[in-house]
């Protein structure tokens, strides 16, 4: 019986390890030929160069659009996690009438394809006679990002009762000092979250960014325009590979924050 | 904000009685749970309302608006939906796009529920870890995880050089690259962390008593996990195919990189005409035809797994 059981796990464990080879190990290749001594992205490989990342950091359009691209996502991330605190202090702490078709309302640039989304918000800065700017890509990506610090946000406040708020007020704290003092401490590792998620989501983002964009162009068009040239495909390596490591880095301890803050609350019930 | 402004209204109507009945009204509803509600919830309505709603109106409206060389004409006209069923072409290319779509979607719920399955029950320390290794891949570049399956796959990719210096082969494969079983792969590792997390969350629900009963009145573990685990993970296998299926319908950039001829999908078209073709009434007509499609295909899948569900219920 334990045997069967051990083997049975066995088996799980195996097609899990499997399932995580088949996620990472087509992304790896990135970096991998990244330091590779040849302009073919090809086995055999022929040896260690830092040839593609001196190119990278020469080129003036790359270092350009990696600017446009931190301001806007450091824009949207902060931008999105206020509103998406508020929405979420909202749907958790008040009884609103219609809560769930408006939180549906909220979800939906999840569920679209964004290239509707894409078009839409196009036509219509086009037809209002709005430039295509950083501030449209900026108001595109917000789309994205405040359902996500929603979300994140809402599952934080469920994690922690409120009768936490209502003892601070029965103590004498009038709100701003019931929000600074009570709801703000055991919310922050939630905001952190948020910060580090919407950052790394508006920075990621192309579909919208393709079709917002005007002459200034974020970090993922600027890739999307390399990729018709073969010869600078090493270079786009290196950046992918700097992309990806500073993502991963990221959302990790996003991610680490978020769901150990959730784990918390089960254990302790704070 | 709203908070002090709800205080300062509670105490304002008893210590005023010359207050009238609209004052009287309107300190009610100040103080109302909802009003208060709604004011946290009303920056982010706006945004919506500004950035989602106005512009889904606009592409409708687009939509039956006709194009003389780069200049609309303001009137209402069917012409672009008409031309939608003119040219063959376009229903054709839409019905591959859900085709290749429903492939993605049994691809990522089918290969994602056995690690869902792993993580929920198998897993006792370390499943925050399990966890994030799954979801992170999901947060980086889109772009650069497509453009990575286009270096493994291709002419001389990772795949054929790598067999060609292993001897294996002697020649390229070509037909990794540049199909719609390219865009398939791709897509379902791309969406993979979307199909995984509804199922983890369902699984995880389950009751686990009712799994000891189900062995305790004599199921095996094979119909254990048919007639009980499987049943109540249905909303999250549902879910799931929901979340993969409707974004990837529209997905441009896989059949751009990966695709070909071959693997063209309806995207391709819609970006097509924003871009170089420079018909953007066609352009919102074909992107109002693949939602109400797409919209329809979703009911007609929920409508089917409800059927089967009562049934087997």
């Amino acid at each position: 019986m334990s045997a069967g059981v051990s083997r049975r796990f066995d088996g799980f464990a195996l097609y899990a390890i499997a399932y995580l080879i088949f996620i990472y190990l087509p992304v790896l290749f990135l970096p991998l030929f990244s330091f590779n001594d040849s302009i073919y992205i090809a086995f055999p490989l022929k040896g260690f160069t830092l040839e593609w990342y001196g190119k990278m950091v020469n080129n003036p359009g790359l270092i350009d659009a990696l600017w446009n691209s931190v301001q806007i996502a450091s824009g949207c991330a902060v931008l999105s996690t206020i509103l998406g605190t508020l929405a979420a202090k909202s749907v958790t702490r008040y009884r609103l009438p219609g809560r769930g078709p408006l939180i549906g309302f909220i979800m939906i640039p999840l569920v679209i394809p964004s290239i509707i989304i894409g078009i839409a918000l196009l036509i219509l800065m086009s037809l209002g006679g709005i430039e295509l700017s950083l501030f449209t890509i900026g108001l595109g990506h917000m789309l994205f990002c405040v359902p996500f610090s929603m979300l994140v946000m809402i599952s934080r406040m469920e994690g922690f009762d409120k009768s936490m708020e209502e003892a601070a007020q029965d103590l004498g704290e009038n709100a701003w000092g019931t929000f600074w003092r009570v709801t703000f401490p055991l919310v922050v590792p939630g905001v952190v979250a948020s910060l580090l998620l919407t950052f790394t989501i508006s920075f990621d983002e192309f579909v919208l960014a393709f079709f917002l964009s005007g002459t200034d162009v974020t970090l993922p068009v600027f890739i999307w325009s390399q990729l018709r040239f073969p010869n600078r495909l090493p270079a786009v390596l290196a950046l992918g590979a700097c992309i990806l490591m500073a993502s991963f880095v990221l959302v990790t301890f996003a991610e680490w924050f978020r769901r150990r803050g959730v784990q918390l609350k089960t254990s302790s019930g704070v | 904000m709203a908070d002090s402004t709800a205080t300062v209204a509670v105490s304002t109507p008893s210590r005023s009685p010359q207050l009238g009945l609209v004052g009287r009204i309107r300190a009610a509803f100040m103080r109302s749970e909802s009003f208060r509600g709604f004011s946290l919830l009303s920056p982010t309505m706006a945004l919506m309302f500004i950035a989602l709603a106005a512009p889904l109106a606009v592409l409708l409206t687009l939509s039956f608006w006709t194009q003389e060389y780069l200049t609309f004409i303001k009137e209402f006209s069917p012409s672009n939906y008409l031309a939608f069923f003119e040219k063959q072409i376009y229903p054709k290319i839409l019905l591959k796009s859900l085709r290749i779509s429903a492939m993605v979607t049994f691809a990522t719920v089918l290969l994602a529920y056995p690690m869902a399955y792993f993580i929920a029950f198998r897993v006792k320390k370390n499943k925050l870890l399990w966890l994030i290794l799954i979801t992170v891949p999901f947060w980086t570049s889109y772009l650069l995880r497509v453009f990575a399956w286009k270096i493994v796959l291709g002419y001389n990719g990772v795949i054929n050089s790598g067999l060609i210096s292993l001897g294996i082969l002697s020649e390229p494969l070509e037909f990794l690259l540049y199909n719609p079983t390219a865009v398939v792969i791709t897509l379902a590792h791309a969406w993979a962390a979307f199909a995984i997390l509804p199922i983890y969350v369902s699984l995880e629900k389950i009751d686990r008593s009712l799994l000891e009963a189900a062995r305790d009145l004599g199921e095996g573990p094979f119909m254990t996990f048919v007639r009980v685990t499987l049943p109540l993970s249905m909303p999250g296998v549902i879910a799931a195919s929901l979340l993969v299926f409707i974004p990837t319908v529209g997905d441009y950039v896989t059949p751009t990189l990966v695709g070909g001829p071959t693997g063209i999908m309806i995207g391709n078209i819609i970006q097509s005409m924003f871009g170089k073709a420079q018909n953007w009434p066609l352009g919102a007509a074909l992107a109002v035809i693949s939602m109400l499609v797409v919209t329809v295909a979703v009911c007609g899948f929920l409508w089917l797994t409800n059927n089967f569900r009562k049934r087997v219920a």
